[in-house]
């Protein structure tokens, strides 16, 4: 993984399945004991520095490095010196200064970790840049695909997946792209064709506007959040027509196989991408599951990148 | 004292002597003596280059670039005028402002600078400003452009066409249909949409340009097309011309050769307005340019401040400093691939570019009795570009690290050096001098 | 005789055979029962823990040796030691192995590791450490099936297979059937890869 984790698009086949078959092995190692605490990241400091805000990924990637016996500094943008207009390089001297080891950056700023890593010298996760990309989540999503439809092992060759939103806005649908390709998965694109970007031909997956169509052969369908305020940029033009077109309602999620199963990358906007009665289905829903998983995949990261010595 | 250019080769031609003397050309032949002497050792003399399109940042952001510090780069580059674009704070829409910039520029002596007015109050789109106020100034205005932001009205479009024609003026448009470009960031294509990055359409371009091209056509004004980016451009002002209509184009050198592949890293000193397009543009772009569809090259010169451009690309100035390698950058890409002969890059970039900003005493002959506006340039030569030293305030250059073919062994301005081998030469004429009836030098006479 | 293509030629030369091995090994389970008999009759407070990799195969092939002798049934686990090693940043990033934890816990219980070679130490110091956070044992105890001497922490094992002295520059490789195809102990002259 060299020094950063900044695209899921940089992993390749092996060292993707290492990460999770790595991240099954610390959730083992962990269940069932009473100290929930692994040693090999004791001394090294994660710094997670949140320019947009995000309790959940934040929180996933504290538990991670504390489980690791890593020490956690949380920056968060609003009240920090961030937000009385402290550059990003600036910031980066800081963290310098402060000698972390790690990184958790998130920016609403497409390229920003990529930019933070020409000037710190410790490791750079990208957790989240913009419209671009957010590998871990793309790894926690490929780690419960793995353990529910493939016994936790292996790579995902032969998996039919649906992706299903804004994928013009949404950097999941980026990073699982590019993961669920190299894993072997086949993957579909399903939106109205305002929220596919230009150039979306080029990426390792298939297009459609017809949802209904895909679903029966499907074994995952991720859905992507939509946020109310596209209505107003035209993308579509009511949350009612939205739903109906592309909404994963009760109806829809009959229509998939017995294993087949639902995920969203959180948080959800029950009744416009996904009804109540979806999100909660306790067979198909993967949503709470992917939270605890995220922690295990966050761990995996963390140990490969600063688990051993420094390069 | 006269001055000495011997064993230098008019427009890549034989080898002559060239004596200046009074500010003009004043002998051509061989044997000649002077009293001072450059010894061309064969390299190629051409008319002093002309830019359609530079930013010199003052008044208002005198941390990324002053008229003097832009003049000393464009001397550097072998330019003797440039057009410096209104885009300051105040912007120079009014006969003050554009006065001011005239006459820094007549203070430092390097080069001449040509102010350009700002079309609309405060370049804000809604209100003409006073074109006409700018035109009679002492900076004898005469092209007109809101660049950095498009005249994207319509009707006022055509109102600030049929205006100028009243004094020769030309509005050069900012080609950029503002609706289709809201928060765009690079091309719009393959590599934004991996990098995440909004997308800037081609067609927000060339939708304007084909708009404006008919508006020119209709009223029967001139219209000159600012740093034209993509391949369905190029198209459009060949079809417009086949109609006869007077409009004129101007590509950048970072456009002939650089493609949006390059923000892959996310550095931002690849950010640049209208963005960096693909390898098809590029091509149609050299195409266009070689056969005349585009008239002529225009830096687009844009200095930033560091704190501009070192950080995420989304809060980043677009951008790229031009002067100094703009003519390197057209000797790789279009003369030794075959593409322009150095008649051409004459046309390209000192004669064609004078005539459109109706500038007299530039990009004239290489012939006795003319102005002597010159740059010799030593095509062999090769330098690698290290943005530290380059003369500008600001670093923001593209091309850091290349190694470019032509170093500028000389500048003339009026008979006198202003820069010869990479060293700018003291100013002067920093003395003030309002226009004279009947001076046939000044920036703004009528060509 | 051991199996020719087991013995490189480079100036190894075996300990020990797979008979052996064979032996050896029949005489730790016999030590185990007899030394675990005084704990009483308390069946369920034993368990094997292997340390991979060669202690895993080992720690089963103790357990089933034992039942063989109409010892106990003990429970057979595997103890991962690799996130309590003490050298982490001295290499590169190591890969995981699994750690599965006996029927029953170790908490209460007496636990006996289990690895092929004891050398330095650390290992059983970090598999000390990782046996903590997965409960608190009534007793550890350590069955090895080669200890070649120079420790570098104060650590003995309770059961040894053979104690074989060694030059420190020397490498000692146990092969199992279950992993190598063979059983035997090989010593080598110089450092060989492992």
């Amino acid at each position: 993984m060299n020094r950063h984790l900044l695209s899921a698009g940089d992993l390749d086949r092996a060292t993707a399945v290492d990460i999770l078959d790595t991240a099954e092995r610390l959730d083992h190692a962990l269940a069932g004991r009473e100290v929930k605490k692994l040693p090999p990241l004791r001394g090294r400091t994660v710094v997670n520095l949140f320019y947009e805000d995000s309790t959940r990924t934040r929180t996933s990637f504290e538990l991670a490095a504390k489980r690791l016996s890593a020490d956690v500094v949380n920056f968060s943008a609003k009240g920090s010196s961030v937000s009385k207009g402290e550059s990003l390089k600036d910031t980066a001297l800081t963290l310098e200064a402060m000698g972390s080891d790690a990184v958790v950056v998130r920016h609403s700023y497409s390229g920003a970790a990529h930019r933070l890593a020409e000037w710190v010298h410790g490791s750079v996760i990208n957790a989240g840049d913009g419209t671009h990309e957010h590998p871990t989540q793309a790894l926690l999503d490929a780690f419960t695909m793995r353990r529910r439809l493939r016994g936790g092992e292996g790579d995902l060759a032969g998996l039919r997946v649906v992706i299903v939103g804004d994928v013009l806005h949404s950097r999941v649908a980026r990073s699982n792209v590019l993961l669920l390709a190299t894993l072997g998965a086949s993957v579909t694109l399903v939106a109205p064709p305002t929220l596919l970007p230009v150039g979306v031909d080029a990426w390792p997956a298939a297009t459609g506007f017809d949802l209904d169509a895909v679903l029966p052969a499907s074994d995952v369908v991720m859905m992507l959040r939509v946020q109310r305020e596209r209505m107003t940029e035209s993308y579509f033009p009511s949350a009612r027509e939205y739903a109906r077109r592309y909404g994963l309602d009760a109806r829809r999620m009959a229509m998939l196989h017995d294993d087949a199963i639902v995920m969203h990358p959180g948080p959800m906007n029950r009744g416009m991408e996904i009804a109540a009665e979806v999100a909660d289905d306790p067979k198909r829903s993967t949503i709470v599951e992917q939270v605890t998983n995220g922690v295990s995949v966050r761990m995996a990261v963390l140990y490969l990148l600063l688990g051993g010595a420094d390069e | 004292m006269n001055l000495l250019l011997r064993n230098v080769r008019p427009y890549g031609e034989e080898p002559v002597d060239v004596l200046v003397d009074d500010g003009v050309i004043a002998e051509i032949g061989s044997g000649l003596a002077g009293d001072e002497v450059v010894d061309g050792e064969g390299a190629v003399l051409l008319p002093g280059l002309v830019d359609l399109h530079t930013h010199l940042r003052e008044p208002g952001r005198e941390d990324a670039e002053t008229v003097e510090s832009g003049s000393a780069a464009a001397a550097l580059g072998g330019y003797t005028a440039v057009f410096a674009m209104p885009n300051t704070e105040p912007a120079a829409d009014t006969a003050g402002v554009v006065e001011q910039v005239w006459r820094l520029g007549r203070e430092t002596g390097l080069v001449d600078v040509a102010p350009i007015g700002a079309v609309t109050v405060g370049r804000a789109g809604t209100q003409l400003a006073e074109l006409g106020a700018m035109a009679d100034s002492a900076a004898g205005v005469r092209v007109f452009s809101d660049d950095g932001s498009c005249v994207a009205d319509p009707a006022l479009m055509r109102r600030a066409l049929e205006y100028v024609r009243a004094f020769d003026g030309v509005i050069a448009q900012h080609a950029e249909e503002p609706r289709l470009t809201a928060g765009a960031q690079l091309n719009e294509g393959v590599v934004s949409a991996r990098l995440g990055l909004t997308g800037w359409p081609a067609a927000a371009e060339e939708a304007i340009i084909a708009r404006d091209a008919l508006l020119a056509g209709h009223v029967g004004s001139r219209l000159h097309v600012c740093h034209v980016s993509t391949a369905g451009s190029v198209e459009i002002i060949r079809w417009a011309k086949s109609k006869g209509w007077q409009v004129t184009a101007e590509v950048t050198p970072h456009h002939l050769v650089l493609t949006d592949e390059l923000a892959e890293s996310y550095d931002p000193v690849f950010k640049v307005n209208p963005p960096l397009r693909t390898q098809v543009d590029v091509d149609a772009l050299r195409e266009g340019l070689a056969d005349g569809t585009i008239d002529c090259v225009a830096t687009d010169h844009a200095p930033h401040a560091a704190e501009d451009k070192e950080s995420e690309w989304g809060a980043a100035r677009p951008g790229m400093l031009g002067l100094q390698t703009a003519l390197s950058v057209v000797i790789e890409t279009m003369v030794l691939p075959g593409r322009l002969s150095w008649r051409d890059v004459a046309s390209r970039m000192s004669e064609v570019p004078a005539r459109i900003g109706r500038l007299a005493g530039h990009g004239r002959p290489l012939e006795v009795g003319e102005p002597a506006n010159l740059v010799l340039v030593d095509p062999q030569a090769r330098w690698t570009v290290d943005p530290a030293a380059l003369v500008s305030k600001s670093r923001n250059t593209p091309f850091a690290g290349r190694t470019l073919p032509g170093r500028v062994r000389a500048t003339v301005l009026r008979g006198r050096l202003t820069s010869r081998d990479g060293a700018v030469l003291p100013g002067f004429g920093r003395q003030v001098s309002y226009n004279r009836p009947g001076d046939q030098n000044r920036v703004g006479a009528r060509a | 005789m051991p199996n020719a293509a087991l013995v490189p030629d480079d100036g190894t030369s075996s300990v020990l055979d797979a008979q052996d091995v064979g032996r050896v090994v029949d005489r730790m389970a016999h030590q185990i029962i007899e030394r675990t008999a005084k704990v009483g009759p308390d069946v369920a407070g034993i368990a094997l823990l292997g340390i991979p990799t060669r202690g895993v195969p080992l720690a089963r092939r103790l357990a089933a040796r034992v039942a063989a002798f109409d010892g106990p049934t003990l429970p057979v686990g595997e103890l991962d030691t690799t996130l309590y090693r003490d050298d982490l940043r001295l290499r590169g990033v190591r890969p995981l192995g699994q750690t599965v934890e006996p029927l029953g816990g170790v908490t209460d219980r007496l636990v006996i590791l289990v690895d092929d070679v004891l050398f330095s130490g650390r290992t059983i110091r970090a598999a000390l450490d990782a046996i903590r956070d997965l409960g608190r044992p009534r007793a550890v105890q350590l069955a090895v099936l080669v200890d070649r001497g120079h420790r570098q922490l104060p650590i003995r094992a309770d059961y040894v297979g053979k104690n074989l002295p060694t030059a420190i520059e020397q490498t000692v490789r146990v092969l199992l059937a279950e992993t190598d195809g063979a059983d035997a102990v090989l010593i080598a002259d110089k450092a060989g890869s492992r």
